[in-house]
């Protein structure tokens, strides 16, 4: 892929945990240890139960499906290459991430994460199609 | 059902192409509404407006040289503006204020002002998650619930297109539309227009134009004494779904339903009871999930529900009467006129595109990513 992501602002103290497992190429969710709900993005309450004392950031296995998918026609900054693929990819584990994918693909496909480093260091999940290899 | 709230008047302000600036646009749009009513400033103890800056009911009334009992700047996007009715109906039934100004005026298209991203402050979780995948705000998102909704009923573009063809055809009518002198177009016309975020080109997107609304609203026993027939508000209802592309688990599930469910059981009707609907259309998309969302039709019926010129002028189902913003007028925030529309049509005012006998119209706005939903029902009071 040749695109360069644009700046991407700081982590927080919410979101600390997420970009940190980026740099090292591992993709999780936030998961509560008290009801079991899984969450994306990190927030600072659990949306299935309200609590705020049992949250974790939990590995996934990197494989989803795509929910619904847009090629971009028109560049929404300067230096950003026309067409891209903007989808969301519900993972395996049920969160939605939108994301971009290296072609046009068709609705429930299955695609495997891979990474697109950031200058800082962190990293951003983005999918390929699955394959024998990947899957 | 009554409220016991009116809209006494209605006015936009210019449209297009103006060279002014947002308060003189709003200006023109408020004392036009007032005058329209036949009230004066003098009369005004509540106003509600966005857009004008940080403090968008506040500016506002300091320019207008009001001291307000009452204001509200909620900024929920296009659908503010239905969500304002439901407030200001509050408002005045509660005894907080008498009279109230709902209004918006955009210059966006002589101040290009429009962007296609960048929308999100650095401290939302927006700009860490999603932003930085270049999605195309909100054209990205409505493409991509239009992807969801088309692979899931296995409709196409085409019959898409209609919302398109139909609300030219209501512009062809209406001289204050952007595109009145334009001419009809076709499904094809649709389909073969530049590329934005597919599946939708840029004749499936609103215009981007200057323009603003207003509406006056004061009690129903009130209006009985103003100079036009009353407007009542019968009901009201809103959902707010999402500011996230991925909150909403089903893109091709219309936020819509919850909001046109608590209007239509508030006001006592049902959408068989609707002669004239205006609905936010900054893209086709928008206007078929949101058809479908209020009801009348099932899930995934909404494509063959607008064919056969079902929503044209003449049809059974009158949609976007004045051209909507896909070619009348889209100020970026479009709530207000679907306000302005519905209550001319219900005084009779609308000339060659007067739907006969119009007594009850609904107003259903829109705003963001398909995040607010804001539902209006309005009948006249003759």
């Amino acid at each position: 892929m040749t695109w360069i992501p644009g700046e991407v602002p700081p982590a927080d103290e919410m979101t600390a945990d997420w970009w940190e497992a980026t740099r090292e190429h591992r993709l999780t969710v936030q998961a509560c240890t008290a009801c079991g709900h899984l969450q994306h993005p990190p927030r600072a309450l659990c949306t299935g139960c309200g609590d705020t004392d049992h949250l974790v950031q939990q590995a996934v296995s990197g494989g989803g499906t795509v929910d619904t998918y847009t090629v971009v026609h028109r560049a929404p900054r300067p230096d950003v290459e026309t067409p891209y693929v903007v989808a969301r990819v519900r993972l395996d584990e049920g969160p939605i991430l939108l994301t971009r994918l290296p072609s046009e693909p068709s609705i429930g496909d299955d695609v495997t994460v891979a990474w697109v480093d950031l200058p800082d260091g962190r990293a951003l999940p983005v999918f390929n199609p699955t394959t024998e290899e990947t899957s | 059902m009554t409220t016991g709230v009116a809209i006494v008047g209605a006015a936009e302000s210019d449209l297009g192409m103006t060279g002014r600036s947002i308060l003189g646009l709003q200006t023109q749009a408020v004392t036009r509404a007032l005058a329209d009513a036949g009230l004066t400033l003098a009369d005004v103890d509540g106003i509600a407006t966005t857009g004008v800056g940080r403090f968008s009911a506040t500016q506002l009334a300091d320019h207008l040289g009001v001291v307000p009992t009452w204001t509200d700047s909620t900024f929920a996007g296009g659908s503010a503006f239905e969500m304002f009715v439901a407030r200001a109906t509050q408002a005045i039934r509660d005894g907080q204020c008498t009279t109230v100004v709902i209004s918006f005026a955009s210059n966006q298209r002589s101040a290009r002002s429009r962007r296609l991203g960048g929308v999100f402050e650095p401290w939302v979780p927006e700009a860490q998650f999603e932003e930085p995948y270049d999605p195309l705000y909100p054209a990205s998102y409505y493409a991509m619930a239009t992807q969801a909704y088309l692979h899931r009923y296995g409709g196409t573009r085409e019959q898409l297109a209609e919302v398109a063809v139909a609300a030219r055809e209501w512009a062809l009518l209406n001289p204050a539309a952007f595109r009145h002198e334009a001419g009809s177009i076709t499904a094809a016309d649709v389909l073969d227009a530049p590329m934005v975020s597919s599946p939708l080109t840029v004749a499936d997107c609103c215009l981007v134009t200057d323009g603003g609304g207003a509406v006056v609203l004061t009690s129903l026993d009130r209006a009985r004494d103003l100079r036009r027939t009353p407007v009542e508000v019968l009901g009201y209802g809103e959902r707010t779904t999402n500011t996230s592309f991925t909150t909403v688990d089903d893109l091709a599930v219309p936020g819509a339903a919850g909001a046109g469910t608590d209007a239509f059981r508030r006001a006592g009707i049902t959408v068989a009871d609707v002669d004239v609907l205006e609905v936010y259309d900054s893209f086709t998309i928008t206007a078929a999930l949101s058809i479908e969302g209020l009801g009348f039709c099932g899930p995934g019926e909404v494509l063959d529900l607008i064919a056969d010129g079902r929503i044209r002028p003449g049809g059974a189902l009158p949609l976007n009467t004045n051209g909507g913003g896909l070619s009348y007028c889209h100020p970026g925030q479009y709530g207000v006129l679907l306000l302005v529309e519905a209550v001319r049509q219900l005084r009779g005012e609308c000339g060659d595109r007067q739907v006969a006998g119009a007594e009850i119209a609904v107003a259903h706005g829109t705003g963001g990513i398909l995040s607010t939903h804001a539902t209006v029902v309005l009948g006249a009071a003759r």
